[in-house]
């Protein structure tokens, strides 16, 4: 074989291996996190965890307060950030399809999609704190519902515009005015597809904590009402993770365990249904 | 999987052509409340962004105001005497996100050449949602693993080794010798890297698939071996959009805060060693805001997240504009 054709195939093989070991190399740390995260996570795990409040420092106890906290805060969030941004991805898909509000609402969503959300959470903090004078569970719901809106809005147009223009068409020689169509026939067509967007956005807001810092703060107490400070799942996390007690230590993991599962699962769902869809 | 909505925010929208002229007439008011609605919520999406920038320009001014121009290069971050200098925090986030780079864009242009060449059919739906489930894990899961169990393993196995051997050498020696604890800049960088792995690797695995198959096909005919299609044909084609992606991850790097807070040591102090502590400016943010005791320091402290927010808009906005020509091709040939 002549060396031009040995070099050649040597860098061909050579790429190869690469390849694979790019691929092994991913693969490799998402391997070693999760296995972590479940071992430590399983070793901390017990009944407490879901009925007992969060301990004060050293002390055994739960995460019942930072359950519920992250619960209301996020349900608020969707409740507050899923009208907007259907209603956003509406326009930019179907009434300002080409309008010049619309390109560049597509530019600025799209990079706020990955703005930083510390960021996010120092805004909220101006905005929604210090003008009120202390933290609470609306200002945390309010960070995380700016920080569901581009997905919402990023999702919702893509599935309103994979609705096949003869829809819209069959509408209109039916008579039907704008609003009817878009509400009763448009929606309901890509309602998988506006689902799907939200689910997503759940996933990503869960495990959100920076936006949650400065704006909900945390609570060792038992609190149900969102106008004052309150204890949200991964803050409780940070805070103990980074304590020097092993029993926060592991209460941490523990809730690491349990954020880590219900994201993936809903990204699993998520991956799932999207694949329905595009058999369909 | 839409985890990386935001990756694919930058890749291919595709859809029907236009129908967005206005419905017959006869919605009457309803149909203008519709209209209105929808495009208030536009509006809104617009404003956030103002909203946001604008208000971390209003809550930083007395820092620019007491230190202006200073307040970039000075390294001086002192709460007591009241001095805050952005320096330290800038070097840091820079620094962490070359690193981050440096890992994430060979290992992620190998993974979307896997993806799209290399692996048999079967495979690619499931290592590619592998890869995908990377961006699913919280950050701060991403930070307690490199904290508790990456930071240890890295003092006790590699840092002695990276004194004994990289450490010792002319230039860029004093980079890597340090004390071995595991907490620092490097660590950081490496955590920060894995994180956007999976954002680059979904950029260029569409984009690798949005080549058209008659010039790949050509070079294959030509006798190209797979590097020489890589090298020749698949990276020249791509190009704007690889480095679109590259800088979609530069994005995300750079603002990135509880992975990076966990492992970055939070220290201000400025070290040419990059096993040394150091700090980002969202490390330095989520660190001591709460802790800010004063109207100086938490300016000093918003008027840092102003230039992060300046810098990621910058920089995703090259992302964008340089994965449109992307868009533009793939829109066609579909």
């Amino acid at each position: 074989m002549n060396t031009v054709l040995l070099r050649r195939r040597i860098i061909d093989i050579l790429t190869l291996v690469f390849a694979m070991a790019a691929t092994a190399f991913g693969l490799f740390w998402l391997v070693w996190i999760l296995f972590t995260t479940f071992v430590q996570g399983l070793q901390a795990l017990n009944l407490d965890l879901f009925t007992e409040m969060t301990p004060p420092p050293g002390g055994e106890g739960g995460l019942l307060n930072a359950f519920y906290g992250s619960a209301m805060m996020i349900l608020l969030a969707v409740l507050i950030g899923t009208p907007i941004g259907i209603a956003a991805g509406t326009y930019l898909a179907e009434h300002g399809r080409n309008t010049k509000l619309a390109s560049t609402v597509r530019f600025i969503n799209d990079i706020l999609l990955s703005a930083p959300s510390i960021v996010i959470g120092l805004f909220v903090y101006e905005l929604a704190v210090r003008t009120i004078g202390h933290f609470s569970g609306y200002a945390g719901a309010l960070a995380l519902a700016i920080i569901l809106i581009p997905i919402i809005v990023r999702t919702s147009e893509e599935s309103l515009r994979l609705v096949p223009n003869q829809m819209r068409e069959a509408g209109f020689a039916l008579g039907l005015p704008r609003w009817k169509l878009t509400s009763q026939i448009i929606y309901k067509s890509a309602m998988s597809g506006l689902v799907t967007g939200i689910l997503l956005g759940l996933a990503r807001i869960s495990g959100e904590t920076a936006p949650l810092l400065f704006t909900a703060l945390n609570n060792q107490f038992w609190n149900p009402d969102l106008s004052g400070p309150m204890a949200n799942v991964p803050v409780v996390i940070f805070q103990y993770a980074m304590s020097p007690y092993d029993s926060w230590h592991a209460l941490a993991w523990a809730g690491a365990l349990v954020l880590t599962v219900f994201v993936l699962t809903l990204g699993l769902l998520v991956r799932f249904l999207a694949r329905k869809r595009s058999s369909r | 999987m839409g985890f990386l909505a935001a990756a694919r925010a930058f890749t291919v929208r595709r859809g029907p052509p236009d129908v967005s002229a206005p419905g017959r007439a006869g919605g009457g008011w309803k149909d203008a409340l519709f209209e209105h609605g929808t495009a208030a919520a536009t509006w809104l999406v617009l404003f956030l962004l103002i909203g946001i920038a604008a208000s971390m320009a209003w809550g930083g001014r007395l820092a620019f105001q007491t230190f202006g121009f200073d307040f970039l290069t000075s390294a001086e971050w002192d709460p007591v005497a009241g001095n805050f200098g952005a320096l330290v925090p800038i070097y840091g986030t820079l620094v962490t996100s070359v690193i981050a780079l440096i890992i994430a864009v060979p290992v992620s242009i190998g993974i979307a050449l896997f993806l799209t060449d290399i692996a048999p059919q079967w495979m690619r739906g499931p290592i590619g949602v592998a890869v995908e489930l990377l961006a699913a894990i919280p950050s701060i899961i991403y930070g307690m693993w490199g904290l508790f169990v990456f930071a240890p393993f890295l003092a006790e196995h590699v840092e002695p080794w990276l004194n004994e051997t990289i450490g010792t050498w002319p230039l860029i020696g004093p980079l890597f010798s340090g004390p071995p604890i595991g907490i620092g800049m490097l660590p950081a960088g490496i955590v920060l890297g894995v994180m956007i792995i999976p954002f680059i690797a979904a950029v260029a695995r569409d984009v690798f698939n949005a080549v058209p198959s008659g010039i790949r096909e050509a070079a294959i005919a030509l006798g190209a071996t797979r590097w020489e299609m890589l090298s020749r044909v698949t990276l020249p084609y791509t190009r704007s959009a690889i480095v679109g992606a590259i800088f979609l991850g530069l994005g995300r790097a750079l603002g990135e805060t509880m992975a990076v807070t966990f492992v970055i040591g939070n220290s201000h102090e400025l070290s040419p060693s990059l096993l040394m502590p150091g700090n980002s400016i969202a490390a330095a943010i989520a660190n001591e805001f709460t802790e800010a005791d004063t109207e100086l320091y938490r300016s000093s402290l918003i008027a840092l997240a102003f230039l992060l927010f300046v810098i990621t808009f910058i920089i995703l906005s090259i992302a964008k504009l340089m994965l449109r020509r992307m868009e533009r091709l793939s829109g066609k040939t579909q």
